[in-house]
Order: structure tokens, then C-alpha cells, then sequence
């Protein structure tokens, strides 16, 4: 809202307790600027987060925020919104979160296409309940209760959420912080669902998808004659099975909001002190 | 000639069965009597026995009885089915041309009327006017003046053209002039009286939707279920025209969880379910009650468990909205008792939910659901819609409930256990809310002291709406009598009218019907009061009569009916007396 809104001003004032190192914290503070930059301030934005470590989001920065229940963040996110359009809704959750329990709501809040941005902080792993597989584990990722691996392939969040309808999806990287946070901004921007898969390594659990892993092999789609727009191009690189991207993979220009669709511009949170004006009409319907 | 009348359509789902005895309701009730309709259906879409039926009187009447006087019968099963209700004189109308109706036999002492319902529906137009023609038929039989069914027809047919209405009105003509020329009227002995009331006709999940309306909801997130879906349907297409949005979630959990979010922004948000649904969304109840946001879920209920019914009455939810999510959250739980208390339940609710800041379980049930029902206009008097939004600070008041870092408290430690509210976008607001234990500024906390204050801080909101709010039952009956007869829910209709079946078998009773769950009256006085209690309620174990007794430390006897059937009012005061004396 106002120029002077800096992006510590997102900051709470509770430590937060992720593992030194954590990618989380990347990915957090991309998001605060992403957010001071795109001219919010605390008292517009609603942070809604999920359950685990990244969930904990709610808590480390400031905001109007709700830490919800596990993987059903984003239709917190969608109500909020609804209900009061002039707000910026940034939904938080984990790969857990969103693409294991989540996932349905994940395809149809694709679909429902609200204007906010989902944030997914990706490790590929069970990080606060120490360290079991999760839906982006690789095929023989050893974990205590995968022994031998998952034996089963991940989920492909970039490619689910094309399938889906996406208007907007995106790939980040915690560690490379000035990409990061101008992804997140592309996605608050965007009108429409804004989808960002953010590579956050866990360097507790996870000793093969390290900050080494995808500093030497994500490719930057920034470095490429890439055209965001070309829903064809998305397709052929969110199926890659050879090479994982960073940046915008697919934006759809002509993208409407849910809320400019349904007529929604103004906050529901005004109401009449008895009932609304017109109200006895709906008794005169039932003569 | 009967006071009351009892009229009804049975044939198979896909019948159209719903809409013509829905017309016919509409004509009785524009005719100014008083009318109350059930329905027997199954959970399926075509085929299958399903019937619409219509208790009408010119006296007020508030439940079905054992008993039918007309009936229009489109397939053999119809009249199989309603064997137990017709009695001598009872009219059968059917279609003896029809293939399955040839060989039909009607019982004796009965007249049937052999009507050629599709050959006249043909000559009026088309086949699918066989339902008016046996309307028109049945106007005949009762010397209901035709004329009254023309703006119901209207209603109906309307939106497909003046044709298509003119052609339904000369169908129900033809019905009526067949049986006038072919049957003799002394065998038709039932007289309709017309009045000048006007009288609204609508069913309970309808009440619930314009009570919502009338609450100022704005916002409302469901998940299709019988019999909650009407509420939807309902607001689908109104609230738009007040400001709101109606959304049709992926599933019951999206659904809490969309109306949830809206809470937050500040919009008076509603869910609606089934018993089903209402298992999903426990797991969310936490949050809504932990995080202290203001959400009415509705949980329009039939019976169980699993799937169960999905078609049939039951009050078996009652242990599921007491206890039902993992820890101890508070709750408020309103139980209306009739089609408009519906209406008046569900702006309790908004006020409670968002007073309190507190979800609030608005239980209803399949038999109020689908239930249609004539009232005054003014059972819905919209200038007696009050809205109390409780304690919500703005930018000038905020500074009072911050801390000294000017940190909003949105869980602040008072003494009514209620806290000070702020809509995002309030500046000086912004805050925590989670279903983690938290401090008063919503920040998660293990600290012993504090766990423990904000769990009692959160009973507290309980205890103050205790004795805040009236939580009084409602009484009917003999305040003096020795016997007290409680009930919850709609049994209440039936209960009323079984008063007047005891009084003529001598039994004096008092009634309670009780719209509290949650907080509820203390009826311990009256209990002591009375020689015997019955308890009635519409499952096996008697979750009502349990709670009854644990509040009172007295025994009470109980009439439980789960058969899939609401009470009938003559069938009650039968169950009574004889509870009473066993």
C-alpha cells in the first residue's frame, strides 16, 4: 500500500526454529519482499499456511495469517479471498502438504483459478516428522519406512497443475535469492492462481536434492528463448524427465480471476443491522 | 367429511411426482388452507416407489397422520405401499389404459376412479400433462375450485410459455370434467373450503437458506448431500442479489474449510451437510473453534451410520455435534424445532457464532428438510431480524487490545471469555490465528499457565452465553400435569397435535421441546416436578434422554423411533399413553 512498507515488516518477532541451513528460510524471505515489493503491507495480506515445516511460515512473519489444518490450506485461502478481494492471499504449504493429502484441492484450486499465489516450499521429504518419503521423493529415495525406496514416481506437481488448467506455474529455487523473489512477485501479480514450486532443501534429511543438487542442474529458463505463453512449450518441459527448470513455465495472458468471473470486487465483511433491505421478497416468493 | 384432508401421488421416481404434488400444495395454500406435505422417496433417480403427500386443513396443522383419503396411484406398488392409510371411501385415481394399472384391483370399500390420465393428456397437448389431468381429477373429487390450481400451473410451467401453461390448465380441465360426467358425486363426498388467508409454503432447508439471507451471510461453501442440498440450492441465484456467493466445493472438507477463510475476512459465513459430511469436517471443527472463528454449520441429518438412509429421517447425530472432534472445543449446538424456527434458528446461530466466536452446529434433519409447510408471512418478519456481530474493533478502538509493542491480541484473556475481533485490512490488526495452543497473540505457545487460560478462557464464552442468553425450551401442553413428555428437533409438530389425541384419551401432559443442545435448559426443576418423564427422539439409543439424564441424575423413559420414519401424531399419543402406564 504505502512506499515505506519495508519487507522486515512481514517479520514477526519469533525466531524461527527450522534446522540451520533450512532452505525454508529463502523461500520466506523471498516471499516478504516479493510481497513489499508488489506494494502490500501487513494489514492487506493474509498468509494462510499448511501443517509442517513449512507451516510454521504463519508464525515467522507478519500478517494477517492462519495456520490451518494439513493439506487444506488452499480453500482456507480461496474463502478468505472470496470475502474480501481487496486483500493479497498468499497460501504457504510442503510438498507433503500439498501434493500428498492436499492434492485434490490442489486440482481444484488450479481450476478455480483465485487470485493468490500458492507457495509450495518442496524437499521432497518428511522433514518434521523425521525424515519418511513424501509425494516428490524420487523412486528409490531410502527412507526408514521406504527401506528400498518409494518404489513408485513421484508426483510431477509442474505437470498435474498444466493437466489441470493452470494459468499460471512456476519453478524456484530457495538459495537463489533475487530469482526467487521476482517468481513469487510474477505469481502475485498474476491474475489468477499463481503457482510456484520452490526447490527448499532439507539438509537434515535429504542428502541427495541439496542446494549442490540443484544449484548444478536446474536450468534457468531465463538463460533460454523461452516463451512462458506457449502452453506447448510448458507442456514438453514440465515432462522432461531429463532436466528440471527454474522460472516461469506457463502464464496464460487472457487469465481471469474466479472473483472478476463471479462479480466479486468488494469485502463481504459489511452487513446490515437487521435483515438486508429487500429481505421480505424472499418470503413473497413462497405465496 | 374429514376436517383434515389427505392427499397423495405415488408412482416412480422420474414420475414427476415432486412437481405435481408440489403444484397441488401450492393451490391448497393460495386457497388459503393451511397445508403439510412429506414425502416417501428413495436414493435413487428413476424408478422406484416415491410418493409426495398433503395433509390440508382449514385449522393449523403441524405433522402427517396415518391416514389418506385420496390417492392418485400412477403404478400397482402405489397403492400396495398405502394400503395401511386408505380406509373406506378412501379415492384411488388411476389410469386402467396403463399397462402396468390393468389388472389392478382396488380394494374393497374403496372407489376407484378408472381415469384415462394419458389419452386426455394427449388430447389436451401431450402425454407428460397425465399428472395435471389427474389433478384436474382430483379437484372433482374434492370440489377444490379449479381456478385455484391456475397460478401454481402458472408458477411451474411460467418460464416455458403461456402455450405450455394453457395447455396444462385445459389437461387439469379435462381431468376434472371426466370425472364430473363418468362418476356419480355421492361417492365423492370430500368438500375443500377456501379461505382468504394467505399463507407462505416452504420446506425447512428453504427457512434455513432465507434465514441465512436474512442473518446477512454472505458467503456460503457446500458439498451436494440429501437432504442438505436444498439449502444450496436455495441460496444459489438469492444471495448473489445481497451481496454474497455461494460456492459448490470439491468436497466437504473444502467446503468448511472455503467457509472458514471467509469467516476470517469477517463475512458471515455458512456450511451446510449431512451426517457424512459432517464426519469431514470434524477435522476442521477444531480449528473453527480453536482459532475462535464465527461459522454456522449446518447439519441437516438423516439416518446412519455410514451411508445409512440417505433418504430417511433420523436424529442420530446428536453424540457426533456433542462430542465429535479430538480434544475439548466449545460449541454451541441449536436444534429448531419446526420450519420456521428453521428460519429463526439460523439467525440465532449467525448471532451466536460471531458473539461468541464459536462455531455453532445448526441441526436439523431430513423430516424438517424436506417438509413443506404453510405459515403466516409474518412467522418471517424481517423487521424482527436482529444482528448482533459482538465485539469487533476498527482502527480507532484496535489501541485498546494491543500490546505495548502495539501487538494485536486477537485471543485476549478477558472475563466474558470473549475476545476483540479485527477484520484483515484493519490496520493495526494483523495477527496469528492457528490451531496450535497460542498466547493471547495467537502465537503458538506450550507454556503451561497459558494452555490452561486459554482453554478456560474459551469454556468461558460458554458459560457466559449461559447466562446470557435464554436457553428456555419450548412448552405446550398442561404446564400443571404430572407427566412430562421432552422432545428435540421436529418431533415437536407431532407432539403438539397428539396432545389433542391424549386429551380425548383423558392423558394430560405437559411438553417440552427443547431447540438447545448446547448450551441447554436445566430441567432438573421440572423433572423433579413430574411423576414420569418420556423422552422422544427419532434414534435407537436415546442420545437426547442420555444427556437428559446425566443433567438431572433422573431416570426417564424414552420412545425411540428409527425405523426411517418421522412420528405421526395419532401414532405418538398411542406410543405415549402406553409408555406412560407401562
Amino acid at each position: 500500500m504505502s512506499s515505506q512498507v519495508r519487507f522486515t515488516d512481514f517479520k514477526s518477532d519469533k525466531q524461527p526454529t527450522w534446522c540451520p541451513g533450512c532452505g525454508d528460510f529463502g523461500t520466506m524471505n523471498g516471499m516478504m519482499k516479493a510481497l513489499a515489493e508488489t506494494g502490500n503491507d501487513p494489514d492487506n495480506t493474509f498468509v494462510v499456511a499448511g501443517i509442517g515445516c513449512s507451516g510454521k511460515i504463519g508464525t515467522y512473519m507478519h500478517s494477517y495469517a492462519i495456520h490451518g489444518v494439513h493439506g487444506r490450506a488452499l480453500p482456507v485461502g480461496a474463502g478468505v479471498k472470496m470475502a474480501n478481494p481487496e486483500l493479497e492471499v498468499m497460501v504457504a504449504g510442503g510438498d507433503g502438504d500439498g501434493y500428498s493429502i492436499g492434492a485434490g484441492h490442489f486440482v481444484h484450486a488450479v481450476r478455480r483459478n483465485v487470485d493468490m499465489s500458492y507457495v509450495v516450499m518442496d524437499n521432497r521429504i518428511y522433514g518434521l516428522t523425521k525424515g519418511q518419503a513424501s509425494p516428490t521423493s524420487r523412486e528409490d529415495f531410502e527412507t526408514a519406512t521406504t527401506p528400498e525406496g518409494p518404489k513408485q514416481p513421484p508426483v510431477n506437481p509442474l505437470a498435474l497443475a498444466l493437466a489441470s488448467g493452470a494459468t499460471f506455474i512456476a519453478q524456484s529455487f530457495s538459495s537463489d535469492a533475487l530469482r526467487h523473489q521476482e517468481i513469487v512477485q510474477k505469481a502475485i501479480e498474476h491474475d489468477g492462481f499463481g503457482f510456484v514450486n520452490v526447490f527448499s532443501p532439507c539438509v537434515t534429511f535429504n542428502d541427495v536434492d541439496t542446494y549442490d543438487y540443484f544449484r548444478d542442474s536446474l536450468v534457468d529458463l531465463a538463460d533460454e528463448d523461452y516463451d512462458p505463453h506457449d502452453r506447448e512449450a510448458a507442456k514438453d518441459r514440465v515432462l522432461d524427465a531429463e532436466k528440471e527448470y527454474m522460472g516461469v513455465l506457463y502464464q496464460d495472458e487472457d487469465s481471469v480471476s474466479y472473483e472478476s468471473q463471479h462479480g466479486l470486487d468488494s469485502p463481504m465483511h459489511e452487513i446490515d443491522d437487521g435483515a438486508p433491505e429487500g429481505a421480505m421478497d424472499l418470503v413473497r416468493e413462497f405465496y | 367429511m374429514p376436517a383434515d384432508f389427505n392427499w397423495a401421488i405415488g408412482g416412480e421416481a422420474g414420475d414427476g411426482i415432486d412437481s405435481t404434488g408440489k403444484i397441488f400444495a401450492q393451490a391448497l395454500s393460495r386457497a388459503g388452507r393451511h397445508v403439510f406435505t412429506s414425502k416417501d422417496f428413495a436414493s435413487r433417480i428413476r424408478g422406484g416407489y416415491t410418493a409426495y403427500k398433503v395433509r390440508t386443513s382449514v385449522e393449523d396443522i403441524q405433522s402427517v397422520v396415518d391416514r389418506l383419503d385420496v390417492l392418485i396411484a400412477l403404478t400397482p406398488r402405489t397403492i400396495e405401499e398405502n394400503l395401511d392409510e386408505l380406509h373406506e371411501g378412501s379415492v384411488i385415481i388411476y389410469d386402467g389404459e396403463r399397462t402396468t394399472m390393468q389388472d389392478v384391483e382396488i380394494p374393497e370399500g374403496m372407489v376407484g376412479l378408472n381415469v384415462p390420465l394419458k389419452g386426455l393428456a394427449e388430447e389436451a397437448g401431450g402425454a407428460i400433462m397425465r399428472n395435471v389431468v389427474a389433478l384436474g381429477a382430483a379437484c372433482a373429487v374434492t370440489n377444490f375450485p379449479i381456478e385455484n390450481l391456475d397460478s401454481s400451473l402458472k408458477k411451474r410451467f411460467g418460464d416455458k410459455g403461456q402455450a405450455i401453461v394453457d395447455n396444462n390448465k385445459k389437461a387439469a380441465r379435462k381431468g376434472l370434467e371426466y370425472v364430473e360426467e363418468e362418476y356419480d358425486e355421492e361417492d365423492l363426498d370430500y368438500d375443500l373450503d377456501t379461505t382468504d388467508n394467505d399463507y407462505v409454503l416452504l420446506n425447512g432447508d428453504e427457512a434455513i437458506g432465507m434465514g441465512a439471507i436474512a442473518a446477512g451471510c454472505k458467503f456460503y461453501a457446500g458439498y451436494p448431500i440429501t437432504p442438505a442440498t436444498d439449502v444450496m440450492t436455495y441460496l444459489t441465484g438469492r444471495i448473489e442479489r445481497f451481496g454474497g456467493h455461494v460456492v459448490q466445493a470439491e468436497d466437504e472438507l473444502a467446503a468448511i474449510n472455503l467457509a472458514l477463510g471467509a469467516a476470517r475476512s469477517g463475512a458471515r459465513s455458512m456450511t451446510a451437510t449431512s451426517g457424512p459430511g459432517i464426519d469431514l469436517m470434524t477435522e476442521t471443527f477444531g480449528l473453527v473453534a480453536t482459532s475462535e472463528t464465527p461459522l454456522v454449520i449446518c447439519d441437516v441429518m438423516r439416518s446412519g451410520p455410514s451411508t445409512g438412509m440417505p433418504t430417511k429421517q433420523e436424529q442420530g447425530d446428536l453424540n457426533t455435534l456433542l462430542h465429535g472432534g479430538h480434544g475439548e472445543v466449545p460449541r454451541f449446538i441449536l436444534a429448531p424445532t419446526t420450519v420456521a424456527e428453521c428460519f429463526w434458528k439460523t439467525v440465532e446461530a449467525f448471532n451466536l457464532a460471531e458473539q461468541y466466536q464459536t462455531p455453532v452446529y445448526l441441526t436439523s434433519d431430513l423430516a424438517l428438510a424436506v417438509t413443506e409447510q404453510t405459515f403466516e408471512p409474518d412467522a418471517f418478519d424481517m423487521d424482527a431480524v436482529e444482528i448482533e456481530r459482538g465485539n469487533v474493533v476498527d482502527e480507532e478502538s484496535i489501541g485498546d487490545h494491543q500490546t505495548e509493542q502495539e501487538q494485536f491480541k486477537p485471543h485476549e484473556l478477558t472475563d466474558d471469555g470473549v475476545s476483540p475481533r479485527a477484520f484483515p485490512g484493519t490496520a493495526g490488526g494483523a495477527h496469528m490465528s492457528t490451531g496450535l495452543e497460542h498466547d493471547e497473540l495467537g502465537r503458538r505457545t506450550e507454556d503451561t499457565e497459558m494452555r490452561v487460560k486459554q482453554v478456560d478462557k474459551r469454556d468461558r464464552k460458554v458459560e457466559t452465553a449461559r447466562e446470557r442468553e435464554d436457553w428456555s425450551p419450548r412448552e405446550f401442553g398442561n404446564s400443571d400435569a404430572e407427566n412430562l413428555v421432552v422432545s428435540w428437533g421436529s418431533n415437536e409438530g407431532a407432539l403438539v397435535e397428539a396432545l389433542a389425541f391424549l386429551e380425548e384419551d383423558g392423558v394430560d401432559v405437559r411438553v417440552l421441546s427443547v431447540p438447545y443442545i448446547f448450551p441447554r435448559p436445566d430441567l432438573s426443576e421440572e423433572f423433579e416436578a413430574a411423576e414420569e418423564v418420556v423422552v422422544v427422539e427419532c434414534n435407537a439409543t436415546g442420545q437426547f434422554a442420555d444427556v437428559l439424564e446425566h443433567d438431572t441424575l433422573t431416570r426417564v423413559k424414552r420412545i425411540n423411533k428409527y425405523n426411517g420414519v418421522r412420528f405421526k401424531a395419532d401414532e405418538l399419543a398411542t406410543d405415549i399413553k402406553e409408555t406412560l402406564s407401562a
